[in-house]
């Protein structure tokens, strides 16, 4: 029989047979084609999660062993080349294939649990992102496993990049792996656009959204007009070293500072996006523990789109020294200095909210609140270099790293930790040990800031960034020395969290649905939620759905109990942009694996192009034909076509 | 001691921007003080410590709206910010423009992984090309033109001047004014390969007087060899090293190394890898690899005999 | 089981009558469409920014290699793919009006027309006195104009296939999203190429890099 086109979705509540019927619906399909092929958000964010603390691990490891070779002046450990290699590959690793991806998976995870609804708005390219990501993080690893890791910095600048200089496989492996994740990133942000302004609850109107909705969308929206820069950065550059162009090198009057320009128009926004969900999880999260809703709810959503707006307009900041005349550079450094008012807001009402509130110290809540000190000597530091003349002497020494340091591991980090402790019970329906996760904290917070506090001094005293050894006599030997002791106690600090987690997962205690008594409506589902989230599509009334009964506010009140049912196919709710009237009945796709087959096409091609081996690029480029055929085929059960006239 | 560092200032440029980084490094301070003590007040404020239970049984409450707090937050922090910012314009606009009258003009070029300085002057015959190594007068500005050789270097003497790059493809300008006379240590801040790490060099700011006699000492040819050792020394240098050096009044010319006429006035060998001697010497000519892995010297191979001739003769080159 | 007790104050969502899957062109499938076409619009912002940027800062004089680029092919060939973006919206409407004939003609017209769009751009290409490795001039030309090309062959594969499924009746007045979705693909292609055109064929006429 002919499904109807349009529908009045029955009302009702939850009860067991509209259960089983959700699950039937619901459940993907076990074995391999369940694991190649799920197209679940919730598996999908735990896998983005697992992959990238695997690498924030490997990224650690790395440092460690530099830290090693810095221990004292010079040390001999390491020869030039391993030590480039391993700074380079440290900084690829943590900010390229850790500090987004890791930000992505919570916000996989927990978006339609937030939003009130049943998946993402396209959950195969989902799937497809992530296999992206694995498969060109692997691609990177294998150029650095095999001795061929990116030696130039995570920033790349040429000529030293070009094939004059660095004849070998390393740059190739870089530019092209960075070209394969930056299609995961899209990937990825397409979706979370997408999901964002059309998958609402009814009543989530954007002055509802939670924090994580503005900050994952303006870090995503950002993405998809920034990373084709970088690509396009990497694309020239691969042309320059294999097929003879002259973009960057100015024998054929190419123009190295175009890879600059390029390069941070791409990098500096970067650098909003992999912190601006993190503080979105401390704005959900910190106010559980405060037990109050965030102060300035209003001001922090405006301040975050004002701050990646801003972030689009001081990338020359990082070119300072690069003899650009003096109006331009003027231009950026006030825009650098502007864009700490809107960060700050964050901060205050961080600080308000605390004070505002009755805090409760759990290990989320230290580091929900230890960051905001944090993020303030990161961006302290920052402000510092945005004074055009003082950047003169910062730049390029380790005073910019101990920036950076402050502001990733602060602003990002932390964040990610807390946000673990917070939402762990959600995912797994087990609480953290809080004994263990004090230790965890402790340890973490304290060798993180013996390693990188004095690292303003050294920076100050004149240590350039980048050098595999340096002199004694030049005032920096204790120096590094204590940098080194604090990055293995932070070494230790991460590996409790580690234990803790694994613990927990075996031995936790339940944790129930909503262990935190928090207002979010991902706290009103089972912990873990099932496969589709919501038995019925909640209704929301204001930001905090379950403490609307004990905030006292007149008015209309959520409703998680009734609502919209959709049960007759895998369906959700979709809705309109700015006040989320219901406005269409979604069909969600089943388990597919044209996601991965497309991911494979992908490597093959990109494995093609770095062998430079035609027939290898034609498979592949078939493969995604091919792949890309299956997937957009229009679907009765998606209704992307008539059925056959009967 | 802290060669390197740039929280005291001997020349003019770096006199312009040691009080804004004063300034800055102030108001951050105080900045963190600040927000540390509202975070450890609020934080101490806290009533119960623990879990999942203790948060349960902490009641929700409304709370005040507390915006006005962001706005005073915000309109205090502009304050120093705005301080800053036009301070930095300022310092910008007096530390920018490259001396409209230097006293003296200075080409230099990087390459992986030393200095290449070359000294203008009005007449063509005035002029000479040395490394590593630069002499500056006291109390007359300078103006250094910077030239990028291979890739992207930058140059740095940190109590005298901020950094420039130095790009391919075009010319930067800096410049500096020492105000005292004195040994200052700079180094390349642009990592450009595996010996950034060793790509130092040495300002030296002298009395004007003493500075003319070095210039005119560096304006003259390598001189004669004296002994047989030096004569043989020397045809050995030009066929061997003169394939990368150049020794000014012999027939060694390239310029694919740093220039050795006068290699023994210099106090550094290497780009200040190490220190100039007879010792040191010897070790760089025969394994420059083990010393600085990976520069363009390659390990020469010379049996003893060359290797002592070699320095008979090198240690002329004052 | 029984309905719990409500409060009148709690509000339920009880939409009436909504549509099932996408109708027209509300889906969510033209919103993906929609964030493609912003990233590749960017990519080619950058390609442009690529060619302003290195010839604002090339050494005076010469930068440009042919100061009068040729128009003899380019031009026709622009007005061929604007043309061929009309043909491609006459065959979308063709689908929505349930007009068979119109949808074939239109959307396998565009196809012939963007077919033929490629291939006098490859003759273009091997007419230019320069090649890829030239000069940063030329790198840029053939790169841009080469990756405009490569969009142009997505998008012939994208109306070969909505020209396939319409045929196949796959589509009515209702379930129509992926021809929407596939002739706005071809509409970008066509506008980037107008940006493209206008800063390599027609900025050298108005001095830029000469």
């Amino acid at each position: 029989m002919r499904q109807p086109d349009y529908r009045t979705p029955h009302i009702g509540i939850d009860s067991v047979e509209h259960q089983s019927r959700l699950l039937e619906l619901w459940e993907g399909e076990g074995g391999l084609k369940g694991f190649l092929g799920t197209v679940d958000h919730k598996k999908i964010g735990i896998r983005y999660i697992v992959t990238a603390l695997i690498l924030l691990v490997f990224g650690g490891l790395e440092a460690l062993i530099m830290r090693l070779q810095l221990a004292g002046p010079n040390g001999t450990l390491l020869n030039p080349e391993q030590y480039d290699q391993l700074f380079s590959t440290h900084g690829m690793t943590m900010i390229f294939l850790y500090a987004l991806p890791i930000l992505s998976g919570f916000s996989n995870y927990l978006w339609p649990l937030v939003l009130g609804g049943r998946d993402m708005a396209f959950p195969r390219l989902n799937a497809f992102s992530y296999w992206i990501y694995l498969f060109s993080a692997i691609f990177l690893y294998v150029g650095f496993l095999t001795g061929n890791g990116p030696n130039d910095g995570w920033f790349n600048y040429v000529p030293y990049a070009s094939r004059d200089y660095n004849p070998g496989l390393n740059e190739d492996f870089y530019s092209l792996g960075m070209i394969f994740l930056g299609i995961s990133v899209t990937a990825g942000a397409a979706n979370f656009i997408v999901t964002a302004f059309r998958t609402r609850a009814p009543g989530m109107s954007l002055n509802r959204l939670p924090m994580i909705i503005w900050g994952t969308l303006t870090a995503n929206a950002a993405n998809l007009v920034v990373i084709p820069a970088v690509s396009l950065a990497f694309f020239l550059l691969w042309m320059d070293r294999q097929y003879g162009t002259h973009f960057f090198d100015t024998s054929g009057n190419g123009q190295p500072l175009l890879w600059q320009h390029l390069f941070w128009i791409f990098g500096h926004p970067w650098v909003y996006a992999i912190v601006l969900p993190a503080m979105s999880f401390v704005s959900d999260g910190l106010p559980v523990f405060c037990r109050r809703p965030l102060v300035g709810y209003p001001y922090v959503a405006l301040s975050t789109v004002a701050t990646m707006i801003l972030g689009f307009g001081v990338w020359v900041h990082h070119m300072f020294a690069t003899g650009l005349p003096g109006l331009g550079m003027s231009f950026f450094s006030a825009a650098s200095f502007v864009i700490v008012l809107p960060s700050a807001v964050a901060v205050f009402a961080w600080l308000a909210t605390i004070w505002l509130g009755r805090p409760v110290i759990t290990t989320a809540f230290l580091y929900f609140s230890s960051m905001i000190l944090m993020f303030v000597i990161g961006g302290v530091s920052g402000f510092m270099t945005a004074a055009v003349p003082t950047d003169w002497q910062l730049t390029d020494t380790y005073f910019v790293v101990a920036h950076i340091h402050y502001v990733l591991i602060g602003i990002n980090v932390f964040p990610v930790l807390g946000a673990v402790y917070y939402w762990f019970p959600k995912m797994s329906g087990k609480l953290m040990d809080e004994r263990l996760g004090r230790w965890n904290f402790w340890i973490t917070f304290i060798g993180f800031n013996l390693a990188f506090l004095p690292m303003h001094l050294t920076g100050l005293f004149g240590m350039p960034r980048r050098v595999y050894t340096y002199a004694d006599g030049m005032g920096w030997d204790t120096l590094n020395l204590i940098t080194t002791i604090g990055s293995f106690v932070l070494a230790v600090g991460v590996l409790l969290f580690v234990i803790n987690v694994l613990k927990s997962l075996k031995s936790g205690a339940p944790a129930g649905p909503n262990p935190w008594d928090a207002p979010g409506l991902e706290w009103s589902t089972p912990s873990p939620p099932p496969p589709y989230n919501f038995a019925v599509i909640p209704t929301v009334a204001s930001r905090t759905p379950l403490w609307e009964n004990r905030l006292g506010e007149s008015g209309v009140v959520s409703s998680v109990d009734r609502g919209m049912l959709l049960s007759q196919g895998k369906e959700s709710i979709g809705s309109s942009a700015v006040d989320a009237e219901p406005d269409m009945i979604l069909h969600m796709p089943e388990d597919s694996v044209a996601p991965f087959l497309l991911a494979i096409g992908a490597t093959v091609l990109f494995v093609g192009m770095l062998l430079k081996v035609w027939f290898v690029i034609g498979i592949g480029v078939v493969l995604i034909a091919l792949g890309t055929l299956l997937w957009l085929w229009p679907r009765r059960d998606l209704r992307e076509r008539e059925p056959v006239h009967g | 001691m802290t060669p390197l560092g740039y929280l005291d200032a001997a020349g003019q440029r770096a006199h312009i921007i040691l009080p804004l980084t004063w300034l800055t490094i102030a108001i951050s301070l105080l900045v963190c003080v600040v927000i540390a003590v509202l975070l450890w007040l609020g934080v101490r404020r806290a009533r119960s410590s623990g879990g999942a239970a203790e948060t349960r049984a902490t009641a929700v409450t409304g709370g005040r709206s507390g915006v006005r707090w962001i706005g005073m937050g915000i309109a205090i922090s502009g304050v120093p910010l705005l301080i800053a910012l036009v301070w930095t314009m300022v310092a910008l606009a007096e530390a920018s423009g490259p001396p409209a009258d230097p006293g003296l003009t200075l080409d230099i070029t990087a390459h992986q992984w030393w200095w290449e300085v070359h000294y203008d002057a009005a007449q063509p015959d005035q002029t000479f090309t040395t490394a590593n190594e630069i002499h500056i007068p006291v109390g007359q500005r300078v103006l250094v033109r910077l030239h990028g050789g291979d890739v992207i270097h930058s140059f740095w003497v940190p109590k005298l001047t901020g950094k420039t790059d130095t790009i391919p493809g075009q010319t930067n300008l800096s410049w500096m004014e020492a105000d005292r006379p004195g040994r200052y240590r700079g180094q390349c801040t642009e990592y450009c390969g595996w010996q950034h790490a060793h790509m130092a060099f040495e300002v030296v700011a002298e009395p004007p007087a003493q500075f003319q006699r070095w210039r005119a000492q560096q304006l003259q040819p390598a001189p004669a060899p004296t002994t047989p050792e030096q004569t043989r020394g020397r045809s050995l240098v030009v066929y061997r090293c003169g394939a990368c050096h150049r020794v000014g009044g012999t027939l060694a010319g390239a310029l694919a190394g740093p220039d050795l006429t006068h290699v023994m006035s210099r106090s550094t060998i290497a780009a200040g890898t190490l220190p100039t001697g007879p010792g040191t010497l010897a070790e760089w000519i025969e394994a420059p690899q083990a010393l600085k892995p990976g520069n363009l010297m390659p390990n020469q191979g010379l049996s003893a005999q060359q290797l002592t001739d070699a320095l008979a003769y090198l240690e002329t080159l004052k | 089981m029984a309905e719990p007790q409500l409060s009148p104050d709690v509000i339920v969502a009880a939409p009436r009558d909504l549509q099932v899957g996408p109708v027209g062109r509300h889906g969510l499938g033209y919103w993906g469409v929609g964030t493609l076409i912003a990233t590749e619009a960017a990519l080619f912002s950058y390609l442009l920014f690529s060619y302003y940027y290195t010839g604002a800062t090339a050494p005076v004089g010469g930068w440009v290699i042919e100061p009068h680029p040729a128009l003899k092919l380019a031009l026709p060939n622009t007005i061929l793919l604007l043309l061929s973006s009309l043909v491609a919206w006459i065959g979308e409407r063709g689908v929505l009006e349930r007009k068979r004939a119109q949808a074939l003609i239109g959307l396998g017209g565009a196809l012939l027309m963007g077919i033929a769009f490629a291939i006098i751009q490859t003759f273009e290409w091997q007419a230019k006195p320069f090649k890829l490795g030239a000069s940063s001039y030329s790198s840029l030309y053939f790169v841009t104009t080469g990756f405009h090309e490569l969009h142009v062959f997505v998008g012939l594969l994208v109306l070969a296939a909505v020209f396939a499924w319409t045929a196949l009746d796959y589509f009515s007045p209702r379930r129509n999203l992926t021809v929407s979705a596939g002739v706005l693909y071809w509409h970008f292609v066509d506008v980037i190429w107008l940006f493209v055109f206008f800063t390599y064929y027609l900025t050298p006429y108005m001095g830029f890099g000469t």
